[in-house]
């Protein structure tokens, strides 16, 4: 079965969010929703020497929307089947037969369907499968002005670039997220850096 | 496509009933998208049941150019998206618009647009005011020009620096030519931008085009960006993009910032955090690892340069200090050492001396300086410096290379034209841009000790001024709450029309506002910043709403008012202009330009050339320096500048480069009560002041103050706590963001926030220039608004 996934190269992400900004532009995103979200992460300390200050930092950015997972959660505890999986892989909300009862949300280990309170309903990052069945990349993908994100399918882009999940997506995930990450150059150049979200309130939701 | 039948024609009917018929623009009947649909430019897109059409992003003063596909249907931008030309190559990459681009539906749809002229009715600065008709408001312009015309004289008259529209034929240019045309206005030169490195460049090589053609950072090998943060403020559309292909071609780079930025996460191998303020003694002190250990080139240095040692001193000045006398502390005592530059810098000593030699040895070798470290006291030593070190390691003239200074493309300087004419000035009288409030409080006796261009003193204080796209009337000049004391008083200044899209801070002080249409809704066409070397067509997309009108309509129908429309106009709509404008690409820049209407009939939005053979800067100097001297008294690379000597002000203004404590300093009293050193970078909400209002541009990045762990600790502040900055000159009230990607000592406040004062006098709105001083640099006259001290408590 083909599964669409997206590739996104940490090491060049300036976290401009122009990603972000053509998701929301394209899908009219109301205040509040966040589908496609850029978590800018820091770890390690300063270490103060004499009159120097030196860094020991790990610094990168991820851009995140759906991953459109191969185990889809979302879609296992949809009580209303309105949470769909394609042929090709996307994940897509029925809003017609959603209910808003945001269990997908609660399922999600991504934060991706998230509840749009004007109409009642889950929404998230569908793939832009309009696009997709246009045969156009996903507005983010063609926004991209470091050229940071591709989409393509799983296995290859797994066979090209490898597969690692980073921090904030948790280890091993039994959804077998279809993102595909090249880590940060700065992580694994110091040992134990404690990483954490520092623009929380960027990357919040309804 | 049913929908063409729908659209909407009479919001146009009623605005061309209103204006008479007067310009060419309205001559016809059909909606700007029915004209453009009806030449065949406008394309139908799959799944969409509107026009789609390509466009240039509005031109504001961020450092790109950029491609915006919009969606428009029933006469409304309903989606932007960017250039989606099919090939996007390293010579002639896409130009994909940044966050800003793609979220310009909301200033373009924003709620608080100007609509109608308006009249101040309060105290000048309250910002009441009545609405009037366009009559009224343009006959009180005219009336008020040619009253102080005739009471002061024409260099009364002040058009201020202002970039929030710049295209061809949007934006403050429009105004010149008209006041160049009614006598002429006090003119200006230098930038808020690039005072500094535009002035000290050329002491060291006689020009500004320092650069080589981008595609050619490819052929680097070590690449320092020195204080330089593309990925943010965008200094070319691509420029993030090609150094992040420069690094995938085997360059290593390394980013020196107080601060570190997204271009250090995006595209450096290693971050060096600098205390601000202090790069020419790392500067310095990399010279000194150099030269101790021979790694300069000496053959070029021999063949090229002045000044470097006491065997190349200029004629006559044999005894004065040469570069290397200053390095190792020949005249002065003090060896310029890592050792002693590691105190000054921060930087530790070790770490000097590794980027100092992997610099000088890893050839070719790129030090591309920023801005912000100009932008300071003493800010011309910096820009000395960085290409002092270029040429002492012979990395001028070479692929893969980069002379440093402000590295204006090579051959012909690059992009950024100003075709649209604009006629000379009979007032030849120029000040520095920085300078205008001197004007306003003492102009009348001014001369060269203010950097007074033109005349022997200016023989007028300011008494209009009319601020065309321009917020740089009070929130991006330095030091607001004394800007505001001074605009306030109508016996100094006595009109201020201001003509924006928005009521900006600065349009607060007018006494009269004229609504301006916004870049999409009148034609334009822009040509890149820095670099580039393409032009993008700018079509009428959608109508002026309300009353607006764009720069040029108000212009002209002002120029009536004077009798010298015809003049003026040439009988040109803007449309015409711009037609005008290719035709003069084409005799210059681009010869296969085609004409406008196969433009718009391509509908790429851009014409582009391909790099492929990128130009080199003074590669024939090189070569051969005696048949291809540079513009410079000696026709040398000077390292020592007799230019400079003979200012005869040493400590401020040294013939070699040098590292200066600035006048508000960590290492000076001033720290005791302000021990931080504040910056204001280039935001990714903002183009300077444009977009603060944009809302969905402030969710994406809010405006904080940005402070270290470290720091906050120490004031018991926390992640999000409300504080306040304050220092002598003002006083801003902010929540916080804890972050370690800011060197302990530092703290941040991203510059252009509309300044919003509360009734207590701090400022709510975030702007840094309630914290700024107006103090200039002794050289370049410029402005030196980064060399700040505060402090920062909860509030």
């Amino acid at each position: 079965m083909k599964q669409y996934a997206f590739f996104f190269d940490s090491n060049a992400c300036s976290g401009c969010k122009a990603c972000e900004m053509a998701c929301r532009d394209k899908h009219d995103l109301d205040y509040g929703l966040r589908w496609r979200r850029v978590y800018e992460v820091t770890g390690g300390s300063w270490e103060l020497k004499g009159k120097t200050a030196l860094p020991q930092l790990v610094a990168y950015n991820l851009s995140m929307s759906c991953n459109q997972c191969v185990d889809a959660p979302c879609v296992k505890v949809c009580p209303s089947s309105a949470m769909q999986k394609r042929e090709d892989g996307i994940v897509f909300v029925d809003t017609d037969k959603c209910m808003g009862c945001k269990l997908c949300n609660w399922a999600c280990p991504y934060d991706a369907p998230q509840y749009n309170e004007k109409e009642g309903v889950m929404t998230k990052c569908d793939f832009c499968r309009d696009y997709v069945d246009e045969g156009k990349v996903p507005s983010c993908v063609a926004a991209c002005p470091m050229r940071v994100l591709e989409f393509g399918e799983l296995e290859k882009l797994k066979e090209k670039h490898g597969y690692r999940s980073v921090f904030p997506m948790p280890v091993n995930s039994t959804a077998h997220p279809a993102l595909v990450v090249k880590p940060h150059h700065s992580i694994g150049k110091i040992a134990n850096f404690n990483p954490e979200i520092i623009n929380q309130e960027e990357v919040k939701h309804a | 496509m049913g929908d063409q039948n729908k659209i909407d024609r009479r919001c146009f009917l009623k605005w061309s009933a209103m204006l008479g018929g007067g310009l060419a623009v309205s001559s016809s009947l059909l909606s700007c998208l029915d004209r453009l649909k009806e030449e065949g430019v406008v394309t139908i897109e799959k799944g969409f049941d509107g026009f789609v059409i390509r466009t240039g992003c509005p031109a504001h003063n961020c450092g790109g150019r950029c491609v915006l596909k919009l969606f428009v249907k029933d006469n409304k931008i309903v989606r932007i998206e960017t250039d989606d030309r099919p090939t996007d190559e390293v010579n002639d990459p896409q130009l994909r618009a940044c966050v800003r681009g793609r979220a310009y539906r909301r200033r373009q749809y924003h709620p608080d647009r100007l609509q109608y002229p308006m009249k101040r009715t309060g105290q000048r600065g309250e910002g009441r005011f009545e609405r009037i008709s366009w009559e009224g408001a343009l006959d009180l312009l005219a009336s008020q020009i040619k009253r102080v015309r005739s009471e002061y004289g024409n260099s009364a008259i002040y058009i201020p620096y202002g970039t929030g529209s710049y295209n061809q034929i949007n934006g403050r240019q429009t105004a010149d030519r008209l006041m160049n045309l009614l006598g002429g206005s006090l003119g200006y030169y230098n930038s808020y931008s690039w005072a500094c490195i535009s002035q000290a460049t050329p002491t060291v090589y006689g020009t500004n085009v320092t650069g080589n053609q981008r595609q050619d950072w490819l052929n680097s090998k070590y690449i320092l960006m020195w204080g330089w943060n593309p990925a943010e403020m965008r200094d070319g559309t691509n420029s993030d993009f090609l150094i992040k292909k420069a690094r995938e071609n085997g360059a290593k780079v390394v980013c020196i910032d107080p601060r570190m930025s997204m271009s250090a996460v995006a595209l450096a191998d290693e971050w060096i955090p600098i205390r601000p303020g202090t790069d020419t003694a790392l500067m310095s002190a990399m010279a000194h690892e150099i030269i101790s250990e021979n790694l300069h080139d000496k053959d070029f240095i021999d063949r090229c340069c002045l000044g470097f040692d006491r065997s190349q001193m200029p004629k006559g000045l044999e005894a004065e200090e040469s570069y290397t006398d200053y390095i190792f502390g020949r005249k002065d005592g003090q060896e310029k050492s890592p050792a002693w530059a590691e105190g000054i810098t921060g930087v530790p000593q070790e770490t000097i001396q590794k980027i100092a030699r992997e610099y000088a040895t890893t050839k070719p070798a790129m030090l591309y300086q920023g801005y912000g470290m100009q932008r300071r006291a003493y800010g011309e030593q910096p820009v000395r410096g960085g290409c002092v070190l270029a040429a002492i390691t012979g990395n001028v003239g070479l692929h893969g290379a980069w002379s440093s200074g402000l590295g204006l493309q090579a051959k012909d300087g690059g992009p950024f034209w100003n075709v649209f004419p604009t006629g000379s000035n009979p007032v030849k009288a120029r000040i520095p841009v920085f300078l205008w409030t001197e004007a306003v409080l003492h102009g009348k006796g001014m001369g060269k000790e203010y950097g007074v261009k033109g005349t022997e003193q200016l023989d007028n204080d300011l008494k209009l001024i009319w601020a065309v796209a321009s917020n740089a009337l009070i929130n991006q000049h330095a030091d607001v709450n004394r800007t505001a004391k001074i605009l306030k008083d109508e016996n100094k200044v006595e009109f201020i029309a201001v003509q924006d899209n928005f009521l900006t801070s600065s349009g607060m002080f007018a006494d009269l506002i004229l609504p301006a249409c916004t870049q999409f809704e009148t034609w334009g066409l822009e040509d890149g910043w820095k670099y580039g070397d393409e032009v993008i067509i700018m079509p009428q997309i959608v109508e002026p709403p309300f009353e607006t009108k764009s720069d040029y309509h108000i212009c002209a129908e002002l120029s009536k008012r004077f009798g010298v429309y015809d003049a003026y106009t040439q009988n040109r709509s803007e449309q015409q202009w711009i037609e005008w404008v290719v035709e003069q690409y084409r005799k210059s820049r681009f010869p296969e330009i085609p004409s406008l209407d196969n433009l718009k009939k391509e509908n790429t939005g851009v014409y582009a050339v391909k790099v492929n053979n990128p130009e080199i800067a003074f590669d024939k100097f090189r070569e051969n320096p005696e048949a291809h001297p540079l513009p410079t008294p000696s026709g040398r690379i000077e390292i020592f500048s007799s230019k400079l000597y003979e200012l005869n002000n040493p400590k401020e203004i040294p013939p070699v480069p040098k590292y200066i404590q600035e006048w508000e300093s960590p290492f000076d009293a001033s720290a005791e009560k302000y021990p931080l050193q504040a910056m204001g970078h280039h935001y990714m909400a903002r183009v300077h002041s444009t977009h603060d209002n944009n809302d969905w541009l402030a969710e994406a990045f809010p405006q904080r103050v940005f402070i270290n762990p470290m720091d906050a600790g120490k004031r018991d502040i926390k992640n999000g706590d409300m504080v306040r900055v304050f220092n002598e000159r003002g006083s801003l009230l902010l929540p916080c963001r804890l972050t370690p990607k800011l060197m302990p000592g530092v703290v941040d406040i991203p510059q252009g926030a509309w300044w919003k004062p509360d009734g207590n006098g701090h400022d709510r709105g975030g702007c840094v220039n309630t914290l700024t001083s107006h103090r200039w640099t002794p050289y370049a006259f410029g402005n030196a608004q980064h060399t700040i001290m505060v402090e920062i408590e909860k509030a």
